[in-house]
């Protein structure tokens, strides 16, 4: 074996700040799923292609698949579990989601709403051209795309609404 | 799978980077968009690995009237929003998706050098440098072409225990138009086949065609049309046969994903379309 030297980092998460102890190879991915216990976050290839694994890093969308750990000590991370407000309710994101049918199987949709959620907050009322381009780094195996597509511009309405 | 174990070194500043470097000859760690995909998939094993995310000053993004210099850190979803070039900018829409960019920096793209690559071929047209780093007893640079920097398939020109600071994309002269057109087969993939073009007018006439192709051989195929086209006003000039040109001087190879002949061919079509588009932006900058 060699050197498996643990990395001492704090994180925010969703919000909670957590110190936790990590080998260098550990990735983010792993991270918060093994050592957090925040299995909403899916694995699918672990090459980047599948985007399920995305999540917020600094309110931007990254691959945590494709990102050490030990590389975001300090950082805010917010994964699928920490976008509802917390008030029992669901984000506009996922309520758009839930009433356009967005997900079936709901593998690819941790990813997609973290996605989405950035997405949005970046560029409010996206064209369709922009939504394809958003989404399109996100593969899902069931829908088709199509009420996906439907749920962004349906999340858009709802935050403009809510706004 | 899961990345294999190696040391870890996070340098806070220059010296203590290439300080880190010159002792453990490891793989410097950028954005990780191409270095983690391939210890996930056991492709590297490195010994140690040198994350320069850190690194005091390697963030910046500077203009100047000669061109823009992109620091090793500088994002590349933070290159496309600064619209600093217009290549780069047109460049940068088209390498993985967005959120594949916002890790992914435009130094370790150069450094990466793959064949397939967007950016080391918009270096290469635009005649633009690497600058590379060592410790020599202090900071040593020197600043490498891209001619001689892409010396092979993922071979970029920098020795063990070097880092590439910087890269300088040259400014596009008055009257100067760009494109870059690729085909790839699902959106975001690495491109089939690609071609950027840089084309100056003066005086109403072509003066000068560059173009560059991806995917068509070991490193960017950089091909001066200028024999065909220069000296004609942009809408008679001989595109079709500054398209031969380059077809020529592509290397396309047989693969999984097309053969050469459909990667041969599409780097003809896609190269009359770009240097077309580019002179006429070039024509329309010279108007305007
Ligand atoms: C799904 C997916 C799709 C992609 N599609 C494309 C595409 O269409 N076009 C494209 O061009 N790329 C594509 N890529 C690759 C990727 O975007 C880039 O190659 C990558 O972002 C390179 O930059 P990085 O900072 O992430 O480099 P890293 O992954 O950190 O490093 C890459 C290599 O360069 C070396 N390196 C990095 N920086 C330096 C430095 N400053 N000095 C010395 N060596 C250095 C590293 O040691 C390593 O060997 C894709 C990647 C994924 C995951
Ligand atoms: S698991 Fe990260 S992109 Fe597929
Ligand atoms: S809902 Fe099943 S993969 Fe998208």
């Amino acid at each position: 074996m060699r050197d498996e030297t643990r990395f001492e980092i704090t994180v925010t998460v969703n919000g909670a700040a957590r110190r936790l102890r990590v080998p260098a190879r550990r990735l983010l991915s792993d991270c918060l799923r093994h050592d957090l216990g925040l299995t909403g976050t899916h694995v699918g290839c672990e090459h980047g292609v599948c985007g399920c694994c995305t999540v917020l890093l600094d309110g931007r969308p990254v691959r945590s698949c494709l990102t050490f750990a030990v590389t975001v000590d300090g950082s805010k991370i917010t994964t699928v579990e920490g976008l509802a407000p917390g008030d029992g309710r669901l984000s506009p994101v996922q309520r758009a989601f839930a009433e356009c049918h967005g997900l079936q199987c709901g593998f690819c949709t941790p990813g997609f709403l973290c996605t989405v959620t950035a997405l949005l907050a970046d560029n409010p009322a996206p064209t369709e051209d922009e939504v394809l381009e958003g989404i399109s780094g996100n593969l899902c195996r069931c829908t088709g795309y199509q009420n996906i597509v439907k749920a962004v511009h349906r999340a858009a309405e709802l935050r403009a609404e809510e706004s | 799978m899961k990345p294999p174990p190696f040391a870890y070194h996070a340098p806070r500043d220059l010296g203590e980077a290439l300080r880190t470097l010159a002792e453990v000859r490891g793989k410097v760690l950028a954005g990780g968009q191409s270095l983690i995909p391939m210890l996930n998939m056991r492709l590297a094993e490195p010994s140690d690995l040198v994350d320069i995310n850190r690194v005091a000053g390697l963030d910046r993004l500077e203009r100047t009237a000669d061109g823009v210099v992109v620091g090793a850190t500088v994002r590349h979803a933070d290159a496309e929003r600064a619209r600093a070039h217009p290549l780069l900018t047109r460049a940068l829409k088209l390498v993985a998706h967005p959120v594949i960019r916002n890790r992914g920096t435009v130094v370790g793209s150069l450094a990466h050098a793959d064949p397939a690559a967007e950016l080391p071929a918009v270096l290469a047209v635009l005649g633009g440098h690497v600058r590379v780093a060592r410790w020599d007893g202090g900071v040593a640079v020197r600043d490498v072409p891209a001619a001689g920097f892409f010396a092979g398939p993922m071979e970029p020109a920098i020795e063990p225990g070097e880092l590439a600071v910087s890269a300088f994309f040259p400014a596009l002269r008055p009257g100067t138009g760009s494109a870059f057109l690729e085909i790839a087969r699902r959106h975001g993939d690495y491109a089939l086949a690609g071609v950027c073009a840089v084309v100056t007018v003066d005086d109403g006439r072509v003066a000068t065609a560059r173009a560059a192709c991806i995917g068509v051989g070991p490193v960017p195929v950089v091909v001066d049309v200028g024999p065909a086209c220069t000296g004609r006003p942009p809408g008679e000039a001989d595109w079709a046969g500054a398209a031969a040109l380059v077809r020529e001087a592509a290397e396309p190879e047989d693969d999984i994903h097309a053969t050469a002949a459909y990667r041969g061919h599409l780097v003809g079509v896609l190269a009359e379309r770009a240097l077309r588009d580019a002179a006429r932006e070039g024509a329309a900058a010279r108007a305007g």
